[in-house]
């Protein structure tokens, strides 16, 4: 199963043009490494600041653009990775051994599992299937890559 | 508000199962380089384990529970060699040395990180080695390197539970029999024993994708376990192209699971499945798989050509933007260094998808005198297949018929003899 790690915003990472502290760079990219070694970690990518963002909001047929900054930093998103684990317990071990990114050394980084196809009901119908089926006649042949 | 997972009343058995799937190979790893026994450092991580099983609950998951578990299984090893009178003095230096490494600094252990890879890729050498049977090594790999229970094992490959125990404690006794050393192989040897232990992980990935909707969801568990088994493989032997080769072919198979079974459990082809529900992410991580072999050099191996050919579906967005002169390409230099019927015929079907059905005919006529394809459904359904497309209608219908009767797939045989009555209502067909 797959989880989405997503890091909160701080004041620190919405503040325009600032990089990250080289020292804190290091960690995380140890950290990341020793992801990848264990063979867990799919993707991963950080966010700019909001003030390079945009919300388009939407209210019936209106689409209203509003320009970043956002304010309520808690309530943003600084960056992300996708984990494939076993469990949401693994998820979570994975997490902690994280360095704390934080300037204040207070932050949050939120789990959330992936939805999966074959958490959705069939993708193809019994009519779908028959479709195909017929029009097989019309379609090449093939032995490889079932 | 939720309670901290390290409160000890929350500690559960399955955040322990998680540590030990993370911790499991690098622990036993570990502890096969300090005892020169990985018999007896799995028994001994095992036990380490039954002692987290009892003492987290009470007293909390520890800050660094890999080292917990290495420290806990090193002193029962230095208890297991006091007590063990045979061949004492060797036994003494091992224990004298482990507890000089027990009292070493955390940085030291830092400085360690390079043995750590070092023993585990030692283990994967041993856990896939070439003189175990191939479903033994698989067994092994997934206890040993993927941190799997043997009742896990026995479920997700449809067998017994005291079967693949026996297979464990059979393979095991074999490896110290033949006094298989702890050691990546050198020279011409790495070659062979790297295939073996692509072998194994290949195996286990087509365990899972051969699973269908109603197994155990340990069965397609298995293409997971195997792809992570795959990239850790990656990452310990960067330099492999090979490696990233099956990387990539796991990685792109991978991407279509959710489209090449319907909800009934039956197999949609590759030109019937729905392309915008493939896993954009896996088809990305597998082109950057083969774009990591290409750096490393020219040659191309089997898995990196068969990847190469995945590649080249997955970048199809529709079945007919595929682009065959390519697979045509891939398909020569695969028969040419791994001959072998199967993959003629794969030629031959790309060639007739790239040059037209006659010449993939002569390619597949030539393949009819092959004792090994003589009852292969698959040959005569492809002849069958471009025979209908020359116009050659009833040695179409024959031929279709023909595989209907050789193929043990109901869906399949139903298919085909539908393809065998259309030759015949055919109002077009040639006599």
């Amino acid at each position: 199963m797959r989880f989405m790690v997503i890091a909160k915003a701080t004041p620190e990472t919405e503040k325009a043009g600032a990089l990250p502290d080289p020292q804190l760079m290091l960690e995380m990219g140890k950290y990341n490494e020793e992801l990848l070694k264990a063979g867990v970690l799919l993707a991963l990518d950080g966010l700019q600041p909001s003030s390079k963002g945009a919300r388009v909001r939407f209210s019936g047929k209106s689409r209203t653009v509003v320009d970043g900054p956002f304010t309520e930093a808690k309530e943003l998103i600084a960056g992300f990775q996708i984990l494939q684990v076993k469990s949401l317990e693994e998820a979570i071990e994975w997490v902690k051994r994280a360095p704390n990114c934080s300037p204040t050394g207070e932050g949050e980084v939120e789990i959330r599992q992936i939805f999966e196809m074959e958490d959705f009901a069939p993708i193809l119908t019994k009519e779908q299937i028959q479709h195909k089926v017929a029009k097989r006649a019309e379609l090449p042949n093939q032995t490889a890559n079932r | 508000m939720a309670v901290s997972a390290t409160d000890p009343h929350q500690v559960t058995h399955r955040t322990i199962e998680a540590v030990w799937r993370i911790e499991s190979a690098r622990v036993i790893a570990g502890l096969t380089r300090l005892t020169r026994d990985f018999d007896l450092a799995e028994d001994l991580a095992q036990e380490a384990l039954v002692a987290a099983l009892e003492q987290w609950p009470q007293s909390g998951i520890p800050d660094n529970p890999a080292a917990w578990l290495t420290a806990t299984a090193k002193r029962r090893a230095i208890d297991f060699f006091r007590r063990n009178a045979v061949a004492k003095r060797k036994h003494e230096e091992l224990a004298r040395e482990l507890e000089a490494l027990e009292q070493s600094s955390p940085d030291l252990d830092a400085t360690l990180d390079n043995t750590i890879s070092d023993d585990l890729l030692r283990l994967v050498f041993i856990a896939c080695h070439p003189i175990l049977p191939t479903e033994s090594r698989a067994a092994l790999a997934l206890r040993l390197l993927g941190g799997l229970t043997t009742d896990e094992i026995a479920r997700a490959f449809l067998t017994p539970e005291p079967a693949i125990a026996q297979r464990i404690v059979r393979a095991k006794r074999t490896l110290a029999d033949k006094h298989v050393p702890f050691e990546v192989p050198r020279g011409l040897e790495f070659a062979a024993r790297l295939s073996s232990v692509l072998e194994v992980i290949y195996l286990i990935f087509n365990e899972g994708y051969s699973a269908t909707t109603g197994d155990d969801l340990m069965r397609p568990a298995l293409c997971e376990d195997a792809l992570r088994l795959g990239r850790i493989l990656a990452e310990l032997t960067p330099a492999e192209p090979e490696v990233h080769g099956l990387v990539a072919l796991m990685e792109i198979q991978a991407s279509r699971t959710r489209t090449r079974i319907t909800s009934a459990g039956e197999l949609v082809l590759l030109f019937d499945q729905n392309r915008a529900q493939w896993d954009q992410l896996l088809i990305h991580r597998g082109l950057t798989a083969i774009e990591r072999a290409h750096k490393i050099n020219t040659t191309r191996g089997p898995y990196l050509l068969q990847a190469e050919i995945a590649a080249c579906h997955a970048r199809a967005r529709t079945p007919s933007e595929t682009d065959w002169h390519q697979i045509v390409i891939l398909y020569t230099e695969l028969a040419q260094i791994s001959p072998s019927p199967v993959i003629e015929l794969n030629r031959a079907v790309a060639v007739s998808m790239a040059h037209g059905p006659q010449a993939g005919l002569t390619l597949v006529d030539a393949l009819a005198s092959e004792p090994s394809l003589a009852r292969y459904h698959l040959l005569a359904s492809v002849r069958a297949d471009l025979l209908y497309k020359l116009g050659r209608h009833p040695e179409a219908h024959t031929e279709f018929e023909r595989a209907a009767a050789l193929t043990r797939n109901n869906r399949e045989r139903d298919l085909l003899l539908a393809r065998a009555a259309s030759c015949e209502a055919d109002p077009t067909k040639r006599s």
